[in-house]
């Protein structure tokens, strides 16, 4: 799970931050609300997810709240893992 | 300020209407003085409202700011003497880049008070949708926050008329060349401020939307707007004093302006702002703790609501609202179903785009509504279905036409910046087409089919396939390319694109994600394709124009029409 979390949040750092943007990425820190990935840059998220760690996300379950931070994006990836 | 609480029918309005109504409550006349940011607030503050909240404010997180028409009053006043003290002279453009904090709102009015005009532009927006509108409109000065400068810098060197990079929350993080800083809260305030008189027909804000051909155009409007800008907010949104309003939109687009700040603000009405991104406990929890009364929002975020359900509804106390507004894209018939069910209260349609600056066809409160129709014009407005093929009004109710409205109405834009010959290519036969498809019943309500372009409407947004596709060009791996629009649950239509390798490159889920990712830094989140098909060769007329329609219309499932011209395969 700590090691889904690291790279949850490297790619948010690396994709969905601005150069100069020097907002600190934890892994509560609200990702949605906080305005840091909106609903159309989800969709790259998910694909991402999807490929990295050879799941699918029913689009159902790619919901505003379960991509809201790095640890409810990470408990979605470990049920789909795991499923 | 009177209202129309009682709402008179429809007709009666319509009977003897006059735009001069909302002259005489505005105290403006065609052809005089008018300035829009002094009639939202040192007018409203002569009313005798200075202490009454104009915004309240809140972050993600909950922290809140309230202020009053004073507030705005002398706020405004600041940073127009802060813009004014940059050498900035009237008529400049002068872009807004911020997320929706309260600079934002306050600044707009302040680059209208020193005779500006505003260029609000969508935050996330990535640096090539920058530089495309802030190259066209040669821009002097941009007021942006620290996390979006990065991108003003990786363009600004191509941007040789932008004097000026204002950020609003510099602090202690070094400043480059052309960089200044503009702490609100740390400026003198400014009690008097000489206003610039500005008349009916000067230019206030510009904002950028998007055709099938070409970048997108700057919509010019005039600070004349602000008089059917507050009787549509006053009649439409039925603001009445005692409201508190929220408007979900954005002003990086027409909404946001027109109906998050002048309709508003021009009534006297306070308005909460919400700067978070979309979660439906969230908006909720938002609405019980300011006891929001009027609601504007749109469809896409509408059905997100729905998909969470009435349960959810049932936990906060939303009993504060009384008449919900929808605009962005049609309103299909469920969600206004769903909502009379979740909050006791349908949401009424409007219809309205960046160049009418009001809503023109809508639902009046007291109208009955026809779920899933767009309601009927607005009093004082002309519209009309036309047949395509003569332009004319169609004699019988039925037919699918083009939309059309009779110009005149005083917030239609007067051209698109450096682009007057694409503003006469809107009006056949003295009637200007909005570029949608409708029908009209025997009852006069207008029902939306669909755009009459290869414009996609993402989440209530216009995105043009033309930006799109030059944007995929950028990328090494693309040889040719297609943007069209794809039906989606949510937002309508989505972006999918196709898109055709250069030799030596192999189509596959990586370079999918790759190139939705390019596109999404160069453009915007709505512009990122959701879906990128990798084919042999697009479908062509023989002289090599890449025909878009057959694509889209095997998205959604219709007949490709006439292939005669197309080139062989």
């Amino acid at each position: 799970m700590d090691e889904i979390r690291k790279v949850i949040r490297d790619y948010v750092v690396k994709e969905y931050l601005e150069e100069g943007d020097d907002r600190e990425i934890r892994e509560d820190t609200p990702l949605i609300t906080g305005g840091i990935v909106d609903s159309f840059s989800m969709v790259s998220l998910k694909r991402f997810l999807e490929r990295k760690y050879s799941i699918q996300i029913p689009d159902a379950e790619a919901t505003p709240q379960a991509f809201d931070t790095v640890n409810s994006i990470a408990a979605l990836v470990t049920r789909f893992t795991k499923a | 300020m009177s209202s129309i609480a009682t709402h008179p029918g429809y007709e009666e309005l319509c009977t003897n209407f006059d735009w001069a109504i909302a002259e005489r409550e505005l105290g403006v006349a065609k052809g005089g003085r008018i300035n829009i940011g002094w009639h939202c607030s040192d007018r409203i503050c002569a009313l005798g409202l200075a202490s009454k909240p104009a915004l309240i404010w809140e972050d993600f997180a909950g922290n809140g700011r309230t202020y009053t028409f004073d507030d705005l009053r002398v706020l405004s006043n600041t940073i127009a003497a802060y813009l004014d003290n940059l050498g900035l002279q009237p008529g400049e453009r002068i872009c807004l880049f911020m997320d929706r904090v309260p600079e934002l709102y306050i600044g707009f009015l302040g680059i209208l008070k020193m005779g500006g005009i505003a260029q609000p532009l969508f935050s996330a927006f990535g640096e090539d949708s920058l530089l495309t509108r802030l190259a066209d409109a040669g821009t002097s000065a941009i007021v942006t926050q620290r996390k979006h400068v990065g991108k003003v810098r990786r363009i600004r060197e191509r941007l040789p008329e932008l004097r000026h990079i204002v950020v609003v929350d510099a602090g202690d993080a070094p400043l480059q060349e052309r960089e200044v800083p503009m702490a609100l809260d740390e400026l003198p305030r400014v009690e008097i401020f000489d206003i610039y008189p500005s008349t009916s027909e000067t230019p206030s804000v510009l904002h950028y939307t998007s055709g099938t051909t070409g970048q997108p155009k700057g919509a010019q409007h005039v600070h004349y707007s602000i008089v059917a800008q507050y009787l549509t907010a006053k009649w439409v949104l039925d603001l009445q004093p005692n409201d508190v309003y929220w408007c979900n939109a954005d002003p990086g687009w027409v909404t946001g302006t027109s109906y998050g700040i002048i309709g508003p603000w021009s009534n006297g009405t306070t308005q909460v702002v919400l700067d978070s991104g979309f979660l439906t406990e969230r908006w909720y929890t938002f609405i019980a703790k300011h006891r929001v009364t009027v609601w504007y929002s749109a469809p896409t975020a509408i059905r997100l609501l729905m998909r969470d359900g009435t349960q959810v509804v049932k936990k906060f106390d939303l009993s504060s609202l009384r008449h919900l507004c929808s605009v962005g894209e049609p309103l299909n018939a469920e969600a206004v179903i769903w909502s009379q069910e979740a909050f006791g209260l349908p949401f009424h349609d409007t219809f309205w785009q960046t160049e009418t600056g009001c809503i023109v066809i809508t639902n009046l409160p007291g109208m009955p509504i026809k779920p899933g129709s767009m309601g009927k014009p607005f009093p004082g407005i002309t519209a009309t279905v036309l047949d395509p093929r003569t332009h004319e009004p169609y004699d019988r109710p039925g037919p699918v036409g083009l939309i059309a409205l009779r110009p005149g109405w005083p917030s239609m834009i007067r051209s698109y910046w450096n682009n007057p010959t694409g503003y006469a290519g809107k009006f056949r036969n003295g009637w200007y087409l909005c570029g949608d498809r409708a029908s009209i019943d025997p009852d006069g309500y207008f029902w939306f089919v669909g755009r009459d372009d290869d414009v996609i409407n993402t989440g209530g947004h216009l995105v043009g396939p033309f930006e799109i596709e030059s944007a995929l060009l950028e990328h090494p791996a693309v040889a040719e390319s297609a943007a069209v629009a794809k039906p989606d649950p949510v937002n309508m239509e989505v972006v999918k694109a196709f898109v055709t390798l250069k030799p030596g490159f192999e189509g596959g889920p990586d370079l999918e994600l790759e190139i939705m990712n390019f596109v999404r830094k160069k453009l915007s989140p709505l512009a990122m394709p959701q879906e990128i098909e990798f084919i042999a060769s697009l479908p062509k007329t023989r002289s090599g124009k890449i025909v878009r329609r057959i694509l889209r219309s095997k998205e959604f499932g219709e007949p490709v029409g006439d292939t005669s011209t197309l080139m062989d395969e």
